[in-house]
């Protein structure tokens, strides 16, 4: 990309053109939507963890006001509609594909977590239906349940699905065995550790939703629903559940209230408003109240694991070999099998030079809601095992942890990964130095010392953390078990007076996508922003899309609006040339301006499209009229953001309360189109890690089954008073293999930080380790712990 | 069903309108005034997005019976801009970043409108503190705190 | 919510009346507990009477030692209340500290002492300075008002109009709150009065209660280091995800301590 010196280009933090519409109500979410006759459904869910359904009685709830039908899983069946999908393939080591049973919109015969889908009432009100579903009778025969991740495989535990064994989905492994097992022979530290990383509840503000309307004059369906791709819902609900063909489904994702993952899946409650919509003959709305979203939203996170590390002499580290248990929850959820493998075990070099490592993940049902991507998606789980384990190899040999790091940096890229990936570029000794400089970690035992003096223990830690962003590359996903591509198209309308509309596949829910893809655009052609609409969200709109996640809007959507808009360079160079009777290879394009070389003549692009839409004398068969061009871009590789995340902690030793007094974050996103967007989605992300650390569990009861942590009221969702400012900086090294030189910064914030945090806690109080979250109690009890009398010294 | 007639102004104009006793204020103002500018993010009385102003003070609509607010005044957040000019609250989240989403920013305008009538020059700390009942998922709370010391500013001036 | 029918009291004997009359009633005042309460679909009751717009529970009257605060006074008022903040700080500050703020504007003081919520805040002041509950019927003394969890002496057509405190010498209310709800997941009110040293905790239990031995060792010397080696029994404390008994039983030492100093 040139320098255009366009004050609303690439590098501007342009206020978000968005924001006028959230500030004053008039953002348009799923539950803001009213279709005239609309009714409302309310879902009955499963009571109990487990339980066959031996019989469902319907009729006092049909008795009742102002419902309209009561549909169950028979109903699904008799229509011969599909279940959910998990889009990837797994296969274990022996070489046999996973297990995926069956995943009914609603419930055949079997219930399998609590909030299950059992049945659903459709009523004239929302009040009336919800009131209907406590009358739907449901004779349960309650079966036993196994919620533990780590008992699920365990000889004896109950079995989720009666025909997988063991509750296993897939034993899976990636790397070098053998390597791995010499490397730790010639170790002279072996380092080892058990960790959990604790599951999480997503919790985007918004709630699901959804609005199914069918018109039966066209025999259109149309579902408005809180995705963040809502191609992929049209596809899956169109080729697996069969709804409807492509072409008469119509999908549309509004503004969505946040997703962090959990609305990239295709849910059951969409599909079955869609599909209702058809039979009630009347649009049929679902909103999720919280306690639901609790329950049926996936969950994210939620392995076990042991890992150890062969260390050498001087603290090179050898081999690392890593067993997780991750748990899948009851049902494969859509993208669900690819995190705990292709998005972790890939990960698990890190920034090191480790040359050999071998993983091992066996993927096991549970009585539980499923788990699937959230915010960093199996990427959080390896920085966090990784940078853990690190910290304690600092701790064992008694080495400086920035120091340690740096010892095992890679410094030569490209480099390959013993764990599949290629590392185009980076530089991590730039993110760690200014991190330690803006963190002013050589004073760090003056403050440490201080605080001793106030009774406080104060504690530092760090997170070197590599992720893997930009999903696609479609080439190497599909070797990886993809079902789909997981490229992305954009469309670059120019109308005639000049005005842009693009047309993206990448949803935007918060990210700001009206504002940073409309200043690529603006950068790129020369157009001001406020002559640039960004169209996101809608099937009928906009042309294909596989999605925003994984922190792909920006390299691989992005990537392809640059593509789009080079065609649109190429066909104003052909309009220009014939408009000027010059060469196409004469014409050079410009921050908005197309000019004959050498000569004074010249037209902007604005004339250009009116040209090009008032074609009088075209030579036809050489140049199309129109100003309209449309890009698939795939990359070649992933992106790979990096950076250092450093956290400084003071605890209470009185009460456990640990407070966060200084977090920093240097981050490498390649280069940055808006810094403010940019920071705030770092921002962001730390906050979510931070209270993955210090806050958030998902906790059910385990011999029952039940979700303890069902509300706010138990969730701790992290609130302003519980975090600090962040002091965020960034380094750059420019991805070497897309047009734009981005990488993503969506998620690194929530993959950074866990790590930092409990090595900072860890450092205050002088233990080892402590799982997360590093909760008052914990911490207090871990301080007690260091304190009680040494036996028989 | 039973259904009373509740009468009450709302961004200035006087509304009446039949509703069950049952119906929560967020519920009167989102789907019988079609106001759909305040959210419902939870159903504990937590989360904030539903905050609107009470004769002048915030309040979550999802913990009021409309019944209740029968006379009073209400302050929604489409009635905060005046005369297509943001609130000086308004013009601050937009200018330093405060909202990704924009689903909890009703509530957190609203709430942070209130603030400031309390604090009139709130510090990092109080502003923090003051927003307790208003959680945000996207922000991390970094930029909503810049935006609510800057629209406290704005409204002092 | 299931269904109710609501009616809208205007003074005290109105809804009396009201209550007596439909035995299946709740009585609401600011609604904080209760809306959730019926949103979650816990209660069932055929009718709200809504107490919010009764003139006569409203209003702080200080006279002589006693600070009078209308049962239906919100948590702001008692907060923002110049005449509390001078005759008994600790229970401003404790009143501007429940819930958020959106909350203070609505929750009342008679709604949070008889409903009774074991991680309220309220009744550890109430306990704590030796108030006096008034209702509609009797005077209740505030030793005698919480009678377990979710319960009170309150008879079913009783309702609180008022509550009395006493101007206390001195007194601190220490809050440890929960992390997820903000409630109290232990308080510790600690307060000199004219009857001698009274601490009571509020959130560790199942209801409130004072804290004797603590009472026992302040009262011989109103000091921090006179609660060393004075532990409180973590037998009958709530335990939960958040906080064990033990736990629970270890921070009411700490914050008593952190009360008794910050009695100054």
């Amino acid at each position: 990309m040139t320098a255009t010196g366009n004050a609303e280009g690439f590098g501007a933090s342009v206020k978000r053109k968005e924001d006028q519409r959230f500030l004053t109500g008039k953002g348009n979410y799923t539950d803001d939507i009213n279709r005239r006759g609309q009714s409302y459904a309310h879902f009955v869910r499963s009571p109990h963890a487990h339980a066959r359904i031996r019989g469902i009685d319907a009729s006092a709830a049909l008795a009742m006001p102002g419902v309209l039908t009561v549909l169950t899983g028979q109903d699904v069946a008799a229509d011969k509609l599909g279940g959910l999908i998990c889009g990837w393939t797994i296969h274990s080591k022996d070489g046999s594909p996973m297990k995926a049973p069956a995943h009914p919109i609603l419930a055949l015969d079997e219930v399998r977590f609590v909030g299950d889908h059992v049945a659903v009432v459709i009523a004239e009100t929302a009040s009336q239906a919800k009131d209907a579903a406590e009358a739907v009778a449901v004779d349960y025969d309650v079966l036993p349940a196994v919620v533990s991740t780590a008992d699920a495989a365990k000889p004896g535990s109950p079995l989720v699905h009666a025909d997988v064994p063991s509750n296993l989905c897939y034993q899976w492994e990636l790397g070098d065995k053998a390597a791995t097992e010499a490397a730790f022979k010639n170790a002279a530290h072996i380092v080892s550790l058990d960790l959990v990383n604790n599951r999480l509840i997503p919790n985007p503000m918004e709630p699901r939703a959804a609005v199914g309307d069918y018109d039966s004059g066209t025999g259109t369906f149309t579902l408005f629903t809180t995705s963040q791709n809502p191609h992929l819902a049209r596809l899956v609900l169109s080729a697996f559940v069969g709804i409807a063909p492509e072409h008469k489904l119509r999908v549309v994702a509004p503004d969505v209230g946040g997703g962090f993952g959990s609305k990239i899946f295709i849910y059951s409650e969409e599909a079955v408003c869609v599909w209702a919509a058809k039979k009630v003959d009347r649009p049929v709305k679902w909103t999720s109240d919280r306690s639901e979203a609790f329950l049926s939203d996936a969950h994210g996170r939620d392995h076990v694991s042991h890992a150890e590390l062969a260390v050498d002499a001087e603290g090179r580290f050898l081999g690392l070999h890593v067993r997780t248990t991750a748990a899948m929850g009851a049902y494969l959820h859509t993208f669900s099998a690819a995190v705990p493998t292709y998005l972790y075990g890939t990960l698990l070099a890190g920034q090191y030079t480790t040359p050999a490592i071998y993983v091992e993940v066996d993927a096991v049902f549970t009585n539980t809601a499923p788990v699937d991507a959230y915010r960093g998606a199996g990427r959080p789980e390896a920085t966090y095992l990784l940078e853990r384990i690190v910290e304690c190899a600092a701790r064992d040999l008694g080495k400086d942890p920035a120091e340690l790091r740096r010892l095992n940096f890679i410094r030569k890229f490209p480099y390959a990964t013993p764990v599949a990936l290629e590392y185009d570029v980076g530089d991590f000794d730039a993110s760690m130095d200014r991190a330690l400089e803006l963190a002013e970690y050589s004073t760090f035992p003056a403050r440490k010392a201080e605080a001793a003096r106030r009774g406080k223990l104060r504690g530092i830690g760090f997170s070197a953390y590599i992720e893997a962003c930009g999903l696609a590359p479609s080439r190497v996903a599909g070797a990886l078990g993809a079902g789909v591509g997981l490229f992305e198209s954009a469309q670059v309308r120019f109308n005639p007076t000049g005005n842009v509309q693009v047309f993206t596949g990448c949803h935007s829910h918060g990210q700001g996508h009206e504002t940073t893809y409309a200043q690529l655009v603006s950068e790129h052609l020369g157009v001001s922003l406020d002559n640039i609409e960004i169209i996101h969200g809608d099937t009928a709109q906009v042309q294909y899309g596989l999605g925003t996640y994984g922190s792909r809007s920006g390299s691989v959507g992005g990537s392809a609006i640059i593509k789009a808009a080079d065609k649109i360079i190429a066909k104003g160079r052909k309009i220009v040339a014939y408009r000027m009777e010059a060469s196409v290879d004469d014409i050079e394009f410009k921050a908005g301006v197309f000019k004959v070389a050498g000569t004074d003549k010249q037209m902007t692009i604005a004339e250009v499209a009116f040209n090009a839409y008032v074609p009088h004398n075209y030579p036809l068969e050489e140049l199309e009229p129109g100003l309209d061009e449309n890009a698939f871009y795939d990359p070649q590789n992933f992106t790979f953001p990096s950076g250092t995340h450093i956290c400084e902690v003071e605890i209470d030793p009185e009460t456990g309360v640990t407070q966060i007094v200084k977090f920093t974050a240097v981050d490498d996103f390649g280069r940055i189109i808006n810094p403010m967007i940019v920071h705030g989605q770092v921002h962001g992300g730390i906050a979510q890690g931070i209270g993955q650390a210090m806050l958030e569990g998902c906790h059910y009861d385990e011999e029952t089954g039940q979700l303890i942590t069902g509300s706010f009221m138990d969730y701790c969702m992290p609130r302003a008073d519980d975090l600090p400012n962040f002091t965020i900086d960034a380094t750059e090294t420019a991805c070497t293999h897309n047009p734009i030189g981005v990488k993503g910064c969506g998620e690194a914030g929530a993959i950074g930080s866990p790590p930092a945090v409990i090595n900072a806690v860890t450092d205050a109080i002088g233990i080892r380790h402590m799982d997360m979250p590093a909760t008052p109690e914990r911490v207090w009890r871990a301080i007690q712990s260091t304190r009680l009398p040494r036996a028989a010294e | 069903m039973s259904s009373i007639t509740i009468s009450m102004s709302v961004n200035g104009k006087a509304v009446t309108a039949a509703a069950e006793p049952r119906t929560l204020l967020v519920e009167f103002l989102r789907e019988t005034l079609k106001l759909t500018g305040t959210h419902v993010g939870c159903d504990t009385s937590q989360c904030g997005a539903c905050v609107v102003h009470v004769d002048g003070k915030s309040v979550k609509s999802c913990t009021m019976l409309a019944a209740t607010a029968e006379g009073a005044a209400i302050t929604t957040i489409e009635g905060l801009a005046k005369d297509g000019e943001l609130h000086p609250m308004q013009a601050a989240f937009r200018e330093h970043h405060g909202l990704q989403c924009g689903f909890c920013t009703p509530g957190m305008v609203m709430s942070a409108v209130d603030l400031v009538s309390r604090h009139p020059n709130p510090d990092e700390h109080t502003v923090r503190e003051q927003l307790e009942g208003n959680i945000c998922r996207c922000t991390g709370y970094h930029n909503i705190v810049k935006a609510v010391i800057a629209g406290a500013a704005a409204m002092r001036s | 919510m299931y269904e109710f029918s609501y009616h809208k009291a205007s003074s005290v004997a109105e809804a009396a009346g009201l209550i007596a009359s439909h035995p299946d009633a709740k009585l609401m005042s600011g609604g904080q507990t209760l809306i959730p309460t019926l949103k979650q679909r816990l209660a069932a009751p055929s009718d709200v009477i809504d107490l919010s717009k009764i003139a006569e529970l409203k209003g702080i009257k200080v006279a002589g030692n006693v600070v009078t605060i209308g049962a239906g006074t919100l948590h702001a008022e008692v907060a923002a209340s110049k005449d509390v903040q001078a005759a008994i700080p600790a229970l401003a500050a404790l009143a501007g500290n429940i819930g958020d703020a959106q909350v203070r504007n609505r929750g009342t003081l008679g709604g949070s002492i008889a409903n009774n919520d074991p991680a309220a805040d309220y009744p550890g002041a109430v306990v704590a300075l030796g108030a006096t509950v008034i209702t509609n019927k009797r005077r209740i003394a505030g030793d005698d008002f919480f009678t377990g969890m979710f319960e009170t002496a309150l008879e079913a057509d009783e309702i609180v109009t008022a509550v009395e405190f006493p101007k206390a010498e001195k007194a601190n209310y220490q809050k440890f709150p929960n992390p997820a709800s903000r409630y109290a997941m232990v308080g510790a009110f600690v307060a000199k009065t004219a009857s001698g040293v009274r601490v009571a905790i509020t959130g560790a239990g199942p209801t409130v209660f004072r804290w004797n031995d603590a009472e026992a060792a302040l009262s011989k010397s109103l000091t921090a280091a006179a609660l060393d080696g004075v532990k409180a029994s973590a037998d009958n404390l709530n335990s939960d995800i958040h906080a064990s008994a033990d736990y629970r039983a270890h921070l009411i030492g700490v914050l008593a301590k952190r009360a008794v100093v910050a009695l100054g």
